[in-house]
C-alpha cells in the first residue's frame, strides 16, 4: 500500500538516485531499440506491414463480436474447452476451479501479462496452490517478490550482482557468483525439475486465430513449452484483444512481433496450440477485465491494437531512466500509460502525464498505435473528471501552475497574462522544481515586443497592402 | 506576401535575440514581416496539462491577431505544432482552418515555402542539432530515426549553408531532451536526467554549440549546462542563420 | 446472465463501424536465393548449419559432432541404425534423458531462419524442446522466403500442436547477456538436404 501512495515522479525520483544504475538501464535498453532499428530496417516493406498489422487490428476489434463467436467454435470444434471471465476475480476462480477437480496443488506458468493483470498467483497462493513462474526474468523477480518491470525483460532493472545475490539466498548458489551463464544454467536446472513434475501449465496467448482455433504462445526460452507438453492439464488466459481473423495474418505480426521486441527475425518459438495431446485437457480462458469498456472509448480503443512487443518501452527516455516499477502498474511504460486509466482512473491518473509526448512510441510502434496522442487525450479526460488533483505530487504542481502569484511582466491579454506568470521557471524560488538543477534563463532587459515597439514600427508598414 | 510574427509568450520575454534574429533573417530574405503587438501565448502549456478546455480564449486571441496574414511564422516548432493541431474556434471554425494551414515553423517556412537556396550567414563553429521532438515528429522537419524511411533534414540542409558551421555527429540524433512543458518541473528528476544525458551526448562529440528550433529544449538544456559551468552555450537556429561573426 | 453473454453483449455494443481487412498476400513474391539467405540468418542467430547430399552425411557429422555414448533419438528412418527411433507413444517425460534429437522440417523460412514441425515431424510434442540439443534436416527445396508463403504452405494444416522454431533455446533476462539453452535446447543444428552437384559446406 505504501509504494501505490507514490506517484510516478516520486518512484522516479528515487530510481534516479543512482546514476550509474539509471545509465546501465538507459543503455541497455537503447541498445535493444538499435537492434529494433537494424532489424526493421532489413524489411524493405516494413513501413507497409506495420500498416497492414495496424489495419487487421482495426478490423478485429470492428467486428470483435463475430470472431470471438467464430474463434470459440472452432476451439471447442479442435477438443479446447472455453471459458469466458469478466474480470480479473472470475479469472481466478476459472484457474482455481480446473486445478481443484484434478486435485493439482502445483502450477508451472509461463509469461503472461494477463495473470499479472490479474493477481492469479497471490490468488492461487492464498488458496494453497504453488505457482512458479517459469520465463527465467520472471522466476527472478518472483523469487525477490517484485513484479516484472518490463512486459519482454520482466528483470531489465536488476543487475547480476542482484541476481547473483538472490540465487545465492533462495538457490543456494555460492555468494558473489553472478556470471549469467552460470546463473541461467542453475535456473535450468531448478526449473527442468520443476517442468519435469508439474501436471499443470499456465501460457498466455499471443494470436488467437478465429478462422482455426488455434492460438499462437510466443517465447525465446521455450518455457511455455516445456510446461504445455509435460502437463495433463494446460490452461491458456487470453486478453480479448489477441484475436486475429486468419492464419494468413500471422505471417504479418510474427514478422513485426521480435524484430520489434528485440532486433530478432523471429522469436526461437513460435508455438501453434490447436487441439490438446491424447490424454490431455487443454483449457482458454477469455478475459474481458476492462478490454470491452476500452474498445468502447473512441479515442483510446486503437490501445487494443497492442502485441505487447515492448518496443514502445525501450524507445520511450522516460521509461529509460525511470524504470518499469515507477509506473505502478503490471503494463507500464507508453502503453501501459494508456491502458491504465481505463482499469483505474484515479489509481492511474499520473501515467498519462508521465512523458514528454516526444512520440517516439508511436514510431515504433509495430501495430501502428497514436500513443503519444492518446497520451495527450488521456490528459484531458483525467483532468475532465477531476482526477488530476488526486495525484499529491501532480496536484502540487497544478497548484504551482494555476494559482502562484502574479508578477510583473506586461503582457497584453488575460490569457496571456495568466500563462505568463505561472510559467514553471518563471518563479525563482527554492521551491521552483526548474532550479533545482537548472538555472533560470537570464532576465534580457527589455522583452522583444519592447524592443520591436521601440525599433522596428518604422521598418514594417502594418498597413501595407500587397 | 505579408508574414505575421509569431513570437511565443517566453521567447518574447526571456529570448528576445532570437525573436530579433527570426525577424532580420525573414526581413533579408525579402519578406514583408509584421509583429502583432497584442499576441501572447498558444495555449499549449495548458492544454498539454489536460486543460485544453481553458484555451479558448488564447485561440480566439490567436485568430484576431494573425488571420490576416498570407502566413505566420514562428522561431519554435512546439508553439506551431500546437496551433496546427489544436487551434479551434467556435465563432469562425472556417478561419480557424485557414490559420492551422498557414503557421510555420521558421525552418519549414525557409525551406518549403521561400525555397532559399543559400544564405549569406557566417558561424564558424563546432554544432551539434538538438531535434526538438514537436518540430521532428510533429512537423517532420527530419527524417525520424524509427522510421524505414529516406533521410532528409530541413536544419541540416539550411546550417550545411553557413560559412565555417561545422555540424557534429550525435550518438542518438534525435532523443528528446525532456523539457516536455510542465513535464520539466512535474518530473523534475526523469526532465533534469534526460536533459543531463543529452548535454553529454553533444560535449562528448564535441559540440561548442547546441542548437534547436525550439527555444524550450533551449532554455532546458541551457539550464543544465549554466548549472554545470560548461562553456558550451545554446543558440537557437536563427541566430546562426542571421549571423555574420 | 452468464460472464459470456454479457461480454458479447458488451463488444457488440461498444465496437466500431466496420473497418475492412487489407490485402496481405501481395507481400509474397520475394525473390532472393532462399536457401543463401537462410544459410546466412540462421547462423547469424546461434544456429550450426551444413549443407549436405545425403544421410550418410549427416550421421557422420553428429559422430563426429555429438557425444554418441549418450541418448540420441530420431523421428527418421533413414537414421534409426545407428540412432534410437523415438516411440510417438510413450511417457513425454521419459525423454528427459536426450541429449540428441534428429527430427526433420515440414519447411524452412529464409527471412527468419525458422523451421516448421507440426507434430507428427516432432514424433511427441514435447521433443524438439526437452532434448540438448537439436538438429533438423532441412531439404533445400522447402524454403520458402517469408512467413508469408510458410502461411500459404501450411494452409489449415492436419496438426493438433505445430511450431516454428528459430534457433537454439535462448534467454537475455540477466543484464541482456545473451545465454543459449535457457530451458530447451543449447544448440540448434540444421542440415541442408541438397543435390550433389550442388554441394558446399557452410558452418
Amino acid at each position: 500500500m505504501e509504494k501505490q501512495l507514490k506517484d510516478h515522479a516520486a518512484l522516479a525520483e528515487a530510481f534516479i538516485r543512482d546514476e550509474e544504475h539509471v545509465n546501465w538501464h538507459d543503455g541497455a535498453l537503447w541498445w535493444i531499440r538499435q537492434k529494433r532499428d537494424i532489424a526493421s530496417k532489413q524489411i524493405p516493406e516494413w513501413e507497409d506491414l506495420r500498416e497492414a498489422a495496424s489495419r487487421i487490428k482495426s478490423n478485429v476489434l470492428s467486428n470483435l463480436h463475430d470472431y470471438l463467436l467464430q474463434f470459440e467454435a472452432n476451439a471447442i470444434k479442435n477438443g479446447i474447452k472455453v471459458h469466458w471471465a469478466a474480470d480479473a476475480d472470475e479469472h481466478n476462480a476459472i484457474v482455481y476451479s480446473i486445478l481443484k477437480e484434478k486435485d493439482i496443488r502445483q502450477m508451472v506458468k509461463s509469461k503472461s501479462m494477463l495473470t499479472e493483470e490479474c493477481h492469479l498467483n497471490e490468488y492461487l497462493i492464498e488458496r494453497g496452490i504453488d505457482v512458479i513462474n517459469s520465463d527465467l526474468g520472471e522466476y527472478i523477480q518472483q523469487l525477490d517478490n517484485e513484479p516484472p518491470s518490463h512486459i519482454v525483460l520482466p528483470c531489465i532493472h536488476k543487475r547480476k550482482e542482484e541476481i547473483g545475490e538472490l540465487f545465492h539466498e533462495h538457490l543456494g548458489t555460492e555468494k558473489g557468483v553472478s556470471d549469467p551463464t552460470l546463473l541461467t544454467r542453475v535456473a535450468r536446472g531448478h526449473l527442468r525439475n520443476v517442468f519435469i513434475t508439474r501436471r499443470a501449465a499456465l501460457t498466455g496467448v499471443n494470436f488467437a486465430v478465429a478462422e482455426t482455433g488455434e492460438y499462437v504462445v510466443c517465447t525465446n526460452e521455450g518455457n511455455a513449452d516445456m510446461g504445455a507438453h509435460l502437463s495433463e492439464v494446460q490452461i491458456a488466459s487470453m486478453g480479448l484483444e489477441k484475436i486475429v481473423p486468419q492464419k494468413k495474418h500471422l505471417g504479418v505480426f510474427l514478422r513485426l512481433l521480435a524484430r520489434s521486441a528485440t532486433g530478432q527475425p523471429i522469436t526461437i518459438y513460435s508455438s501453434h496450440f490447436k487441439k490438446p495431446r491424447e490424454g490431455q485437457e487443454m483449457h482458454l480462458i477469455l478475459v474481458d477485465y476492462g478490454r470491452s469498456r476500452q474498445l468502447g472509448r473512441p479515442e483510446f480503443r486503437d490501445s487494443l491494437k497492442c502485441i505487447r512487443c515492448g518496443a514502445c518501452m525501450n524507445t520511450c527516455p522516460v521509461y529509460r531512466k525511470s524504470g518499469g516499477l515507477s509506473y505502478h502498474n503490471t503494463i507500464s511504460g507508453p502503453i501501459g500509460a494508456i491502458l491504465a486509466p481505463n482499469l483505474d482512473m484515479k489509481k492511474h491518473a499520473d501515467l498519462p502525464f508521465a512523458s514528454t509526448l516526444c512520440g517516439s512510441c508511436s514510431n515504433v510502434c509495430p501495430v501502428k498505435i497514436n500513443i503519444h496522442e492518446q497520451l495527450y487525450q488521456w490528459r484531458q479526460v483525467i483532468v475532465r473528471e477531476g482526477y488530476a488533483a488526486n495525484t499529491k505530487v501532480l496536484s502540487m504542481k497544478a497548484m504551482a501552475w494555476t494559482l502562484s502569484s502574479p508578477t510583473s511582466y506586461s503582457t497584453i491579454g488575460r490569457a496571456g497574462r495568466w500563462v505568463l506568470n505561472n510559467i514553471p521557471f518563471a518563479v525563482n524560488n527554492k521551491f521552483n522544481p526548474w532550479y533545482k538543477q537548472r538555472e533560470m534563463p537570464d532576465g534580457p532587459k527589455e522583452s522583444f515586443g519592447e524592443w520591436y515597439a521601440r525599433n522596428n514600427d518604422q521598418t514594417n508598414d502594418v498597413n501595407d497592402s500587397k | 506576401m505579408r508574414v505575421g510574427l509569431f513570437i511565443p509568450c517566453y521567447v518574447n520575454q526571456f529570448y528576445p535575440q532570437a525573436a530579433i534574429a527570426t525577424l532580420q533573417l525573414l526581413q533579408k530574405l525579402g519578406v514583408n514581416v509584421v509583429y502583432p503587438p497584442r499576441q501572447t501565448c498558444c495555449g499549449q502549456p495548458m492544454a498539454n496539462s489536460g486543460f485544453e478546455h481553458l484555451t479558448q480564449e488564447c485561440n480566439d486571441l490567436f485568430l484576431e491577431n494573425f488571420s490576416e496574414f498570407d502566413y505566420i511564422v514562428a522561431p519554435s516548432a512546439s508553439c506551431v505544432l500546437h496551433v496546427k493541431d489544436h487551434l479551434h474556434s467556435t465563432s469562425d471554425p472556417a478561419q480557424a482552418e485557414r490559420v492551422r494551414s498557414r503557421v510555420y515553423e521558421l525552418v519549414e517556412f525557409l525551406t518549403d515555402i521561400l525555397k532559399v537556396e543559400n544564405l549569406t550567414a557566417r558561424f564558424p563553429h563546432r554544432v551539434g542539432i538538438h531535434q526538438s521532438c514537436h518540430g521532428l515528429r510533429g512537423l517532420h522537419l527530419a527524417q525520424m530515426s524509427e522510421l524505414n524511411a529516406k533521410p532528409f533534414s530541413k536544419p541540416v540542409y539550411l546550417l550545411n549553408m553557413v560559412e565555417g558551421l561545422e555540424l557534429v555527429s550525435l550518438d542518438r540524433p534525435d532523443e528528446c531532451c525532456g523539457f516536455g512543458g510542465t513535464f520539466c518541473v512535474a518530473e523534475e528528476a526523469v526532465s533534469v536526467k534526460m536533459g543531463k544525458d543529452r548535454v553529454t551526448d553533444h560535449t562528448k562529440n564535441g559540440a561548442e554549440y547546441i542548437t534547436s528550433v525550439d527555444l524550450s529544449c533551449l532554455m532546458h538544456l541551457e539550464g543544465i549546462l549554466q548549472r554545470n559551468k560548461s562553456a558550451v552555450k545554446a543558440v537557437h537556429i536563427a541566430e546562426i542563420l542571421n549571423s555574420t561573426l | 446472465m452468464s460472464s459470456r453473454e454479457s461480454i458479447l453483449a458488451a463488444v457488440l455494443t461498444n465496437q466500431p463501424s466496420a473497418s475492412p481487412l487489407p490485402d496481405v498476400d501481395s507481400f509474397k513474391g520475394g525473390t532472393q536465393d532462399s536457401v543463401r539467405t537462410y544459410c546466412d540468418v540462421f547462423t547469424s542467430i546461434g544456429g550450426l548449419l551444413y549443407v549436405v547430399n545425403d544421410f550418410a552425411a549427416i550421421s557422420a557429422l553428429i559422430k563426429t559432432n555429438f557425444d554418441t555414448t549418450k541418448r540420441i533419438i530420431t523421428t527418421l528412418p533413414e537414421l534409426s541404425e545407428p540412432f534410437e527411433l523415438l516411440s510417438t507413444s510413450v511417457d513425454p517425460h521419459t525423454f528427459d534423458d536426450v541429449e540428441l534429437a534428429i527430427i526433420k522440417a515440414e519447411l524452412a523460412v529464409a527471412e527468419n531462419g525458422a523451421v516448421w514441425l507440426p507434430e507428427q515431424r516432432m514424433g511427441q510434442r514435447i521433443i524438439p524442446y526437452i532434448c540438448q540439443h537439436l538438429a533438423v534436416v532441412v531439404p533445400a527445396e522447402t524454403i520458402v522466403p517469408t512467413l508469408h508463403e510458410a502461411y500459404d504452405q501450411i494452409g489449415e494444416g492436419q496438426y493438433g500442436f505445430g511450431a516454428f522454431i528459430g534457433g537454439p533455446s535462448k534467454t537475455a533476462d540477466i543484464e541482456q547477456a545473451l545465454v543459449m539453452g535457457a530451458h530447451g535446447p543449447i544448440t540448434m543444428t540444421v542440415f541442408i538436404l541438397k543435390q550433389a552437384d550442388d554441394l558446399t559446406v557452410v558452418v
